[in-house]
């Protein structure tokens, strides 16, 4: 029985590949074509003369600074505000405001960074700045969730033995649970930083700055040459981001 | 008895840090154009008001509904079809990058020839170049290429999946015991019948689950390659952004919700039967 659904289960996968390609009437023959992959072939070729003219580079300079500085305040912006909001959804202000942040931090999360971009681009017009509020509204979701989540794991002894001593909320709150969380908290801000940096470079295409809108116009205006330089300058932030990552992961995160 | 200090003796330290961080990303203000008061000007929140206030109701006529129904069965049908040609690259990738089916490992305690590693690294250098570049920037290139609509979206799923599937698959091939294919291998099996005897048992529910994994990644990949063209859902949201239809956005935004729902019940689905 249990191997009859299984199997039902295989077949049904396969069905769904064959109905996907023949719902979106792929020929794949066709796209193997040898008219179309000469076609294919000429465009590809045209990308294998990277303008590297100074002026250009300088531009692409410019634009990757553009992008890691809408990435890093927009994390810095979800940061702060998704700690404001962590505060409710952990529950420490009553079950009410615990269920309304977290609705609003869902809410936040779920929509993707381009979508928020897009919808930025119609609030605060072209440029980086959109995306920035693009990047901090999406992060704030995560982070929020992420800071809430910890909020609750954090041992509240150091915090109510503070409060036992006559310190307030506030003080109980910085020096009772702050310094337990803060390696944490540290380390989902990298961690998105991360992400973020990568998603930058590409919030571009809906003209919200950085790399991501240098090469859409490029290749809009069928300038394929420096359209290439931003792809190698894309593919250099990214690489440049991994390593980074590890070996700051390897050198300060005790395993 | 202790005197009571109530000064924070960290507190320097972490002034002094707070400020050297302000003044690291005090360019960066300049540079990203942050302005947050953009929020908050009249113009701009009369007609972000205008138009968040159309959100409600969702828009919900008859056509449009088909219309919904359309992308979201190609934005299903884009992730679905660009994992299979991604798998197709894939397995065939892992297991030539992988050394655990190394001959001369298997007889060398695990660590392959210098000649295996020098003949690997073109197959794990071309699988980071397909996984480097954003499955959206691919897509960008392919809608140049193909044209507008969904072939773009499943090319540049196929490419980029193709790249991280076949790294992650040939790691997984490496982090099992060894020992099985191994000794398959001494013993005089073909490679194909030492990984399918003595790997693929030991792999199978790990790879199943990653690349359903990947499927749900596909699906919210797709809607979000839709923004540059590449078809299916998020080609209809950009539509509807442009055109400043609220309702037709607030209902597709709810249709994309209830997808990512869906695959990831999918998912836990597939996952329980089979892992």
């Amino acid at each position: 029985m249990n191997r009859l659904i299984n199997l039902l289960l295989i077949l049904c996968i396969g069905a769904a590949v064959v109905a996907s390609f023949s719902y979106l009437g792929i020929d794949l023959g066709e796209l193997g074509g040898s008219s179309n992959l000469k076609q294919m072939g000429a465009y590809v070729l045209r990308f294998l003369s990277p303008d590297l003219s100074a002026g250009h580079l300088q531009a692409i300079g410019r634009g990757a600074v553009e992008t890691l500085a809408m990435s890093a305040l927009g994390t810095l912006l979800a940061a702060v505000f998704g700690l404001l909001l962590a505060l409710p959804a952990a529950g420490r202000f009553g079950w009410l405001l615990q269920s309304a942040s977290r609705l609003v931090l869902n809410g936040l999360r779920a929509i993707p960074e381009l979508v928020w971009a897009a919808l930025m681009v119609l609030a605060a017009g072209l440029g980086p700045n959109a995306g920035t509020l693009a990047l901090a509204m999406h992060t704030t979701g995560v982070l929020g969730r992420l800071f809430a989540e910890a909020l609750e794991n954090t041992p509240p002894g150091p915090a109510n033995a503070l409060r036992l001593q006559g310190a307030n909320v506030v003080w109980a709150f910085c020096y009772g649970t702050l310094p337990n969380l803060f390696p944490q908290l540290l380390a989902y801000i990298l961690y998105r930083w991360e992400n973020n940096i990568r998603m930058a470079s590409v919030l571009g295409f809906v003209g919200a700055g950085g790399l991501g809108q240098m090469l859409y116009v490029s290749l809009s205006l069928f300038q394929e040459a420096q359209a290439s330089t931003v792809i190698l300058a894309m593919l250099l932030l990214v690489f440049a981001v991994d390593g980074l990552s590890s070996w700051s992961r390897q050198r300060w995160v005790k395993a | 008895m202790l005197k009571r200090d109530t000064r924070d003796p960290a507190t320097r330290l972490r002034l002094l840090l707070t400020l050297l961080a302000i003044a690291l990303l005090w360019p960066g203000i300049r540079y990203s154009e942050l302005d947050l008061g953009v929020l908050l000007k009249a113009d701009s929140q009369s007609e972000m008001g205008r138009f968040v206030s159309a959100f409600w109701p969702p828009a919900h006529g008859e056509e449009f509904l088909q219309l919904l129904w359309q992308a979201t069965l190609q934005t299903l049908a884009i992730a679905t079809a660009g994992m299979a040609l991604a798998l197709l690259l894939a397995i065939p990738a892992s297991l030539l990058a992988s050394r655990a089916l190394s001959l001369s490992a298997a007889s060398r305690s695990g660590r392959p020839s210098a000649l295996g590693r020098l003949l690997r690294w073109p197959v794990r250098g071309l699988l980071i170049f397909l996984r480097s570049v954003p499955e959206i920037v691919w897509a960008l290139l392919f809608v140049r290429a193909v044209g507008l609509g969904p072939t773009a979206g499943v090319l540049a799923i196929a490419i980029t999946y193709s790249g991280m599937l076949g790294k992650v698959y040939a790691e997984i091939f490496e982090s099992v015991d060894q020992r099985p294919a191994h000794a398959l291998l001494q013993a005089g099996s073909g490679r194909l019948a030492a990984f399918c005897y003595g790997i693929l048992p030991n792999v199978a529910a790990e790879l199943l689950s990653y690349t359903v994994y990947r499927w749900e990644c596909a699906i919210r990949a797709s809607v979000v390659m839709g923004f540059v063209g590449a078809g299916g859902l998020g080609q209809q949201i950009d539509l509807s952004l442009r055109m400043f239809a609220g309702g037709e956005v607030a209902s597709m935004l709810l249709t994309f919700f209830v997808l990512v729902l869906f695959a990831d019940q999918i998912s836990r689905l597939l996952r329980w039967r089979f892992a």
